[in-house]
């Protein structure tokens, strides 16, 4: 198990990068942290001609809270640093709860923040919590910037919006309002493990405790992450109630996914736990949110 | 296939080599350097067998290239302790029979040394938690956190 030759290029600054990954197209590749391309180079599923590496980039890394209560993370956060941080503990106590169930300590060190956001696994969970957070996408290329909102950046398993020339630099996640509450619940064989499902919900209410905003994400049941319309619909502009939050679970989980049978379960399990799941994400968050 | 010098700190001592991009980190490890304590079990990231310290935090050397150590230091199992003078760890791995293969050892020692650092004090819980990317296919674990236990005490004690 070993992976193909390939050229190695290590830049020391982001336009450096660009200007490689522009002279190479498609037979060039951004290396992060690693630990989703070297497997499949190791398996030799992946054969890129070329790595443009961002590892020597300090600048790509750094958690910075913004002026509305968010905060922008350089692509090239490493995943345990996002997990340790402590505004992202006090700004997004969703991704506290999120990063811990991310593979393992030794490859939280490596993985980094945006690397698995444009690695658009549907097993992922950054993926999914972008979505569910509103994020903006800011996307480089050499001699061009553009931004993406995470709604609109995946587009099927392991495909997202990225052209080859182009790279993920920076993820901003929008504050959150007052009376917010999120929350994350996922069902996996082992800790660590990609879940088998998982749901993430983020929900605001006013001062008489009606809902004005309810997100929530379904991961590992179709080929990208799935934001609920039903949430949205039945929920706001009401008082939560657990058969508005059952009615939800039913509807998402039996119209809004697309879950496959694999090894690892069946469709009709992977729907089941998301009827479970909705509804604890969704009382959790909501309780959370009342206090 | 083009070459590269890389230059890269590995237990105290400075290498300078010469790397096809494609080398792993762990087979230059036990290839070319001849450090076969690092152990390769999955080469995909699941086994947690070839874990070794880059600049100081466990990560896996079957998930990294060799060209990327260029410039940074490498801390194998080698430089954990030595048969006169074993590491606490090492000790308590031995006392509390943490191992029966051996195959894992490695991977775990060099997991945890950096954990016990942080984690004077640690709980099952935590334990359970930092070790949950490394596989033993012996032992079934209960003896693994008892010696880091018994290797906290140890550490405890001697400082
Ligand atoms: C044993 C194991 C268990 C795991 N479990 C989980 C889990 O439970 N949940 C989970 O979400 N992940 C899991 N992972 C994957 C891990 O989180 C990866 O680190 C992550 O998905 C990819 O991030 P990376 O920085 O390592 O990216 P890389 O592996 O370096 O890159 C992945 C892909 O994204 C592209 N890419 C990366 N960064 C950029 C960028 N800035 N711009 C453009 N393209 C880019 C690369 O070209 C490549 O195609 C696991 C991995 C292993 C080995
Ligand atoms: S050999 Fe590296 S994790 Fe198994
Ligand atoms: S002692 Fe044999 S695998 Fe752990």
């Amino acid at each position: 198990m070993k992976p193909i030759p390939f050229e190695y290029f290590a830049p020391t600054s982001t336009e450096e990068a660009l200007e490689h990954l522009a002279n190479l197209g498609y037979n060039g590749k951004v290396l992060a942290g690693g630990q989703s391309l070297i497997p499949a180079m190791n398996f030799r599923m992946a054969r890129p001609g070329a790595l443009v590496d961002l590892n020597g980039i300090p600048e790509l890394a750094y958690i910075k809270p913004t002026a509305d209560g968010g905060l922008a993370i350089g692509t090239m956060t490493r995943d345990s640093k996002v997990e340790h941080s402590p505004e992202v503990a006090q700004r997004f106590p969703l991704l506290l709860e999120v990063m811990p169930n991310i593979a393992h300590p030794q490859i939280r060190n490596r993985g980094t923040f945006g690397g698995s956001i444009a690695h658009a696994d549907p097993a992922g969970q950054l993926p999914a919590i972008s979505i569910v957070l509103n994020a903006n996408l800011k996307v480089l290329k050499k001699g061009g910037e553009r931004w993406v909102k995470a709604e609109e950046f995946f587009l099927g398993p392991f495909m997202t919006v990225l052209e080859p020339e182009e790279m993920l630099a920076e993820v901003v996640l929008p504050g959150l309002p007052p009376h917010t509450g999120s929350s994350y619940q996922q069902v996996s064989r082992q800790k660590g493990g990609y879940s088998l499902a998982a749901v993430a919900s983020v929900v605001t209410l006013d001062t008489a405790g009606k809902c004005t905003s309810a997100r929530m994400v379904m991961i590992s049941v179709g080929d990208v992450p799935i934001l609920s319309e039903a949430a949205t619909r039945i929920l706001v502009g009401q008082k939560p109630t657990p058969e508005a939050i059952a009615e939800v679970a039913e509807i998402a989980a039996s119209k809004e996914i697309d879950p496959g049978t694999d090894i690892h379960a069946t469709a009709e399990y992977r729907r089941h736990l998301v009827r479970v799941l909705v509804r604890r994400s969704l009382s959790t968050a909501f309780e959370r949110a009342a206090k | 296939m083009t070459t590269h010098t890389i230059k890269v700190k590995v237990n105290g001592v400075e290498y300078v080599r010469e790397v096809e991009p494609r080398r792993l980190l762990s087979d230059f490890l036990r290839h070319d350097l001849g450090l076969t304590g690092t152990h390769v079990g999955c080469e995909h990231g699941l086994c947690g067998a070839c874990t070794i310290l880059f600049d100081g935090e466990p990560v896996r050397s079957c998930l990294m290239f060799a060209v990327q150590a260029n410039g940074h230091e490498v801390t194998t199992v080698e430089a954990l302790g030595t048969p006169e003078k074993m590491h606490p760890l090492q000790e308590a791995f031995h006392e509390k029979h943490a191992l029966q293969c051996g195959y894992c050892t490695p991977g775990f020692l060099m997991t945890l040394k950096p954990f016990l650092e942080t984690h004077p004090n640690p709980t099952d819980e935590e334990i359970r938690e930092a070790i949950d990317g490394n596989l033993c296919r012996c032992t079934g674990y209960e003896h693994i956190i008892e010696a880091v236990k018994l290797a906290a005490e140890k550490m405890a004690t001697r400082s």
